[in-house]
């Protein structure tokens, strides 16, 4: 393998000339799309940690279907999704601040993963499968993989453009959202399956563990820079993309694990532009949401 | 003297609170201390309990500078309301308010078991006292956090607005029941309220903390008109309504008077 | 093969040992982690603990001393900046995201540097090793287990009263901040000991778990808690057994265990009427 050689059409090509990359470029650009976009609404409504117990509830849905031959995407989907479905079935905001809600929630986690393991240790699978998983992985992505990506990524972009301005509305003033017809439970029941979707497929690259990197970290940086809801969106996307394309390319070229470039590049760029704003500018912006939000309805 | 403080001044980072208060409260009085938020109300009791020191003057409790751990006071601060997902049961809350301070593990002790037992009937809570805390109402509550206050043979009561966010019913029972703990067992009570209506009619002295002062006396001397209006520095009112309730009324009002924001 | 030669086996009877000592460790300080609320503490730091050990082997140091240095350290960062690690602030998630990133680099750093190593080594501290451990890691997991148990049986009363009642313990004497900074580092060392018995993943299956079981079968703090550290006790020593038996792993076998038991527990806590807790 090649080291880079600054020259930018040169190194792109030679990141491109074989398939696996082909496949995991175009995997990631797919993930990064869905997972910027769902990402600023789970950062919009605080549902940063369902994103992360769900990623992880996936863990033995991917190590499952392997044991089954399947693909470990459609675990991944089935897993996830049921978990969603769970979540919104319960009907209670699954969140940290609850003493027995996170203790369930804790007691859920480890035993998912431990479920993981089991499977793993089943089909007798490497060390690497299962960091793949966990960790994420350039390698390994197949045709079919990509398909069924593009599939997932497609279903989930297209249910936020449908209901994303209703999302925005329930979420900002439940409400008045309710008292002018929507239906707030079933949009977040909806919503949290979006999420589930858009884990399934960006486990492929940054795995169950470093979820945040790609599925919060691009929301969370966008809502700092700009209050607005189609320019957060549309910059959590950027955001995502960059990451996703940076850490693709470094993990080639230095051949160490794309997980830790994508959170790396993420987490610096979150801090950088925290940094760069300050708290009091925080405060400011999620009025200005509110304000920009009712100037567009009126 | 249950409680003497000399001249007393209290700052909180770097900021004056009040200054030169003087008060002065016999043992087995029951006195209210009002004023608008922000005052310095709760900073008066912590200054009292020795969590919160003086930045000039003394303060006596029982003839005795003020330190922390004194078992002749018991304590009620500010708002606490239990998670009703707390699994701990009323009783063990009562106990550790006798020897929650200590080292190791508790051993079975039957006087200690007693004297729990003999606090949680004499504010009445028996009935559920074996049930976990955060089940209980917040008037439920309020009684087993008033025998855990008591349970050291505390001969002084500090509550910290123990009325608020009760409906007029517990308001009522809860405060005869500290009215009853003062006038049969003999135990001081300071009490920090918001509203004096509902003690009014037995509070034996009122400290008024407001503008950076502490001003104490008996009620009608001090929730007057005249008094209040030189204490605020700002015009003030109090008024009497046909039932004898008292209302006090301002330009500004009251509540968002703070010393420490101006 | 019979208990008595399961017992013979050198490695089982290791991790009996030093299995049962952590694992009463985990359930009595897990009892006031839930208690606390402070579970997503013990979920970040079961982050660091990974990037930590592998830190400790690339630096060339025993993996225990990375356990412990590094889950101390953070431990007493979180106590000095007063935060708590609560799963739902993004910053916090971001931040310890990275951290196991970083980890996944030293994983990869340090399975290249070692000429045939499988990256094995990374498994055991994700999932736990409890049936491969070192005769350091059998005395030391041992006695720290045991000296954990002991200090906080120590401070378990002032503990309980700054956990419920922070500001009638502060009035009453007790030295809230030294507590607190203490109980963190109990955590730690409990994080870092579990580490070996089910793994930096798995840790809420022994720290979380049994407490969560202990507090829906009684309200009683001190029943509570000596029902938490047996229950843990309970799913570490069954689950050797079965491990041993049916050779799946270990790790599985104690987060089942413990999550049947909290399933059961919270069963019965909906049918039972309130009167018998």
């Amino acid at each position: 393998m090649q080291g880079p050689s600054w020259d930018l059409v040169a190194d792109v090509q030679l990141l491109l000339q074989f398939h696996f990359m082909q496949n995991a470029f175009v995997a990631g650009t797919l993930v990064a799309l869905l997972a910027g976009a769902a990402g600023y609404f789970v950062v919009l409504r605080g549902q940063s940690f369902a994103a992360h117990m769900l990623s992880q509830v996936g863990f033995p849905g991917a190590a499952g279907a392997v044991l089954v031959h399947v693909a470990p995407v459609f675990g991944l989907v089935a897993f996830c999704v049921a978990a969603a479905l769970g979540i919104g079935w319960v009907g209670r905001n699954v969140d940290a601040g609850h003493r027995a809600e996170s203790a369930a929630v804790g007691s859920i986690l480890a035993f998912s993963l431990g479920l993981g393991l089991l499977f793993f240790r089943l089909y007798a699978g490497s060390a690497a499968g299962i960091y793949g998983f966990l960790f994420g992985t350039i390698l390994g992505i197949s045709d079919r993989d990509v398909q069924l990506t593009f599939v997932v990524a497609l279903l989930g972009l297209g249910a936020l453009a449908i209901f994303g301005r209703r999302l925005v509305f329930a979420t900002v003033d439940p409400d008045v959202a309710e008292a002018r017809g929507v239906n707030v439970r079933l949009l977040s029941i909806g919503f949290l399956v979006i999420v589930a979707l858009s884990v399934a497929i960006t486990v492929q690259i940054v795995g169950t563990l470093l979820i945040f990197a790609l599925l919060v970290a691009p929301g969370a940086s966008a809502l700092q820079l700009t209050a607005r809801p189609v320019r957060a969106l549309a910059l959590s996307v950027l955001l995502s993309l960059g990451f996703t394309w940076l850490g693709v390319a470094l993990a080639y070229f230095s051949d160490l694990p794309v997980g830790f470039f994508i959170s790396t590049v993420s987490f610096v760029a979150y801090v950088a532009i925290r940094a760069v704003k300050g708290a009091s500018a925080i405060r400011r912006g999620n009025f200005q949401l509110r304000g920009a939000w009712f100037a567009a309805e009126a | 003297m249950a409680v003497a403080l000399e001249r007393a001044s209290v700052s909180l980072g770097g900021q004056l609170v009040w200054r030169d208060a003087s008060l002065e409260v016999a043992a087995g009085e029951f006195v209210a201390i009002l004023g608008p938020n922000g005052a310095g109300k709760s900073t008066l009791l912590k200054a009292l309990l020795g969590v919160v020191p003086l930045s000039a003057g003394t303060a006596r409790v029982f003839g005795r500078t003020v330190r922390r751990g004194n078992d002749q006071v018991g304590y009620l601060p500010q708002r606490r309301r239990f998670d009703p997902d707390l699994r701990i049961r009323a009783l063990d809350l009562v106990r550790l308010g006798l020897d929650g301070d200590r080292l190791g593990v508790p051993l079975p002790s039957r006087t200690k078991e007693a004297k729990v037992g003999e606090m949680i009937e004499l504010v009445g809570a028996t009935a559920y006292a074996g049930r976990p805390i955060g089940e209980l109402s917040g008037g439920e509550q309020q009684r087993i956090l008033i025998a855990q206050a008591l349970v050291t043979g505390a001969r002084m009561l500090m509550l910290d607005e123990p009325l608020e966010s009760l409906d007029l019913n517990n308001q009522q029972a809860i405060s005869d029941l500290i009215r009853t703990i003062c006038q049969r067992h003999l135990v001081t009570v300071l009490l920090v309220a918001h509203d004096i209506n509902p003690i009014l009619p037995f509070v034996d002295r009122v400290v008024y903390v407001a503008g950076g002062h502490v001003l104490c006396g008996r009620p009608e001397e001090v929730i007057r008109t005249e008094t209040l209006t030189r204490l605020y520095g700002a015009p003030v009112e109090v008024l009497r309504t046909s039932d004898g309730r008292l209302v006090v009324v301002g330009q500004h009002e009251p509540v968002s008077y703070h010393p420490v924001d101006h | 093969m019979s208990i008595g030669q399961m017992l013979a086996l050198d490695f089982m009877r290791n991790a009996f040992v030093t299995g049962g000592c952590i694992a009463l460790a985990a359930g009595l300080v897990g009892y006031f982690v839930v208690l606390r609320n402070e579970v997503f503490t013990s979920d970040a730091l079961g982050h660091v603990a990974f990037t930590g050990s592998l830190g400790g082997l690339l630096a060339g140091l025993n993996l225990l001393a990375g356990v412990f240095g590094s889950c101390i350290a953070v431990a007493l960062a979180i106590g000095t900046f007063g935060g708590r690690g609560r799963g739902r602030d993004v910053a916090i998630g971001t931040i310890f995201a990275w951290v196991l990133g970083i980890g996944v680099l030293f994983l990869s750093v340090y399975t290249s540097a070692q000429s045939g190593a499988t990256g094995s080594v990374g498994i055991s501290v994700l999932f736990g090793s409890i049936l491969g451990l070192q005769p350091i890691q059998v005395v030391v997991g041992s006695i720290i287990g045991i000296a954990t148990c002991a200090v906080t049986l120590l401070v378990a009363r002032p503990l309980l009263f700054v956990s419920l009642d922070p500001d009638v313990a502060l009035a009453r004497g007790v030295p809230t901040r030294a507590l607190t900074a203490l109980f963190l580092v109990l955590v730690a060392v409990t994080v870092a000991e579990s580490v070996q018995a089910v793994g930096a993943l798995l840790i809420f299956g022994l720290m979380v778990t049994p407490a969560a079981v202990a507090q829906n079968l009684s309200a009683r703090p001190w029943l509570g808690m000596a029902l938490s550290a047996l229950i843990a006790f309970a799913a570490v020593w069954i689950g050797l057994v079965l491990s041993f038996y049916i050779s799946y792993p270990a790790s599985f076998f104690i987060t089942a265990l413990a999550f049947a038991a909290y399933l059961v527990s919270q069963l019965g806590r909906r049918v039972l009427p309130a009167a018998s807790r």
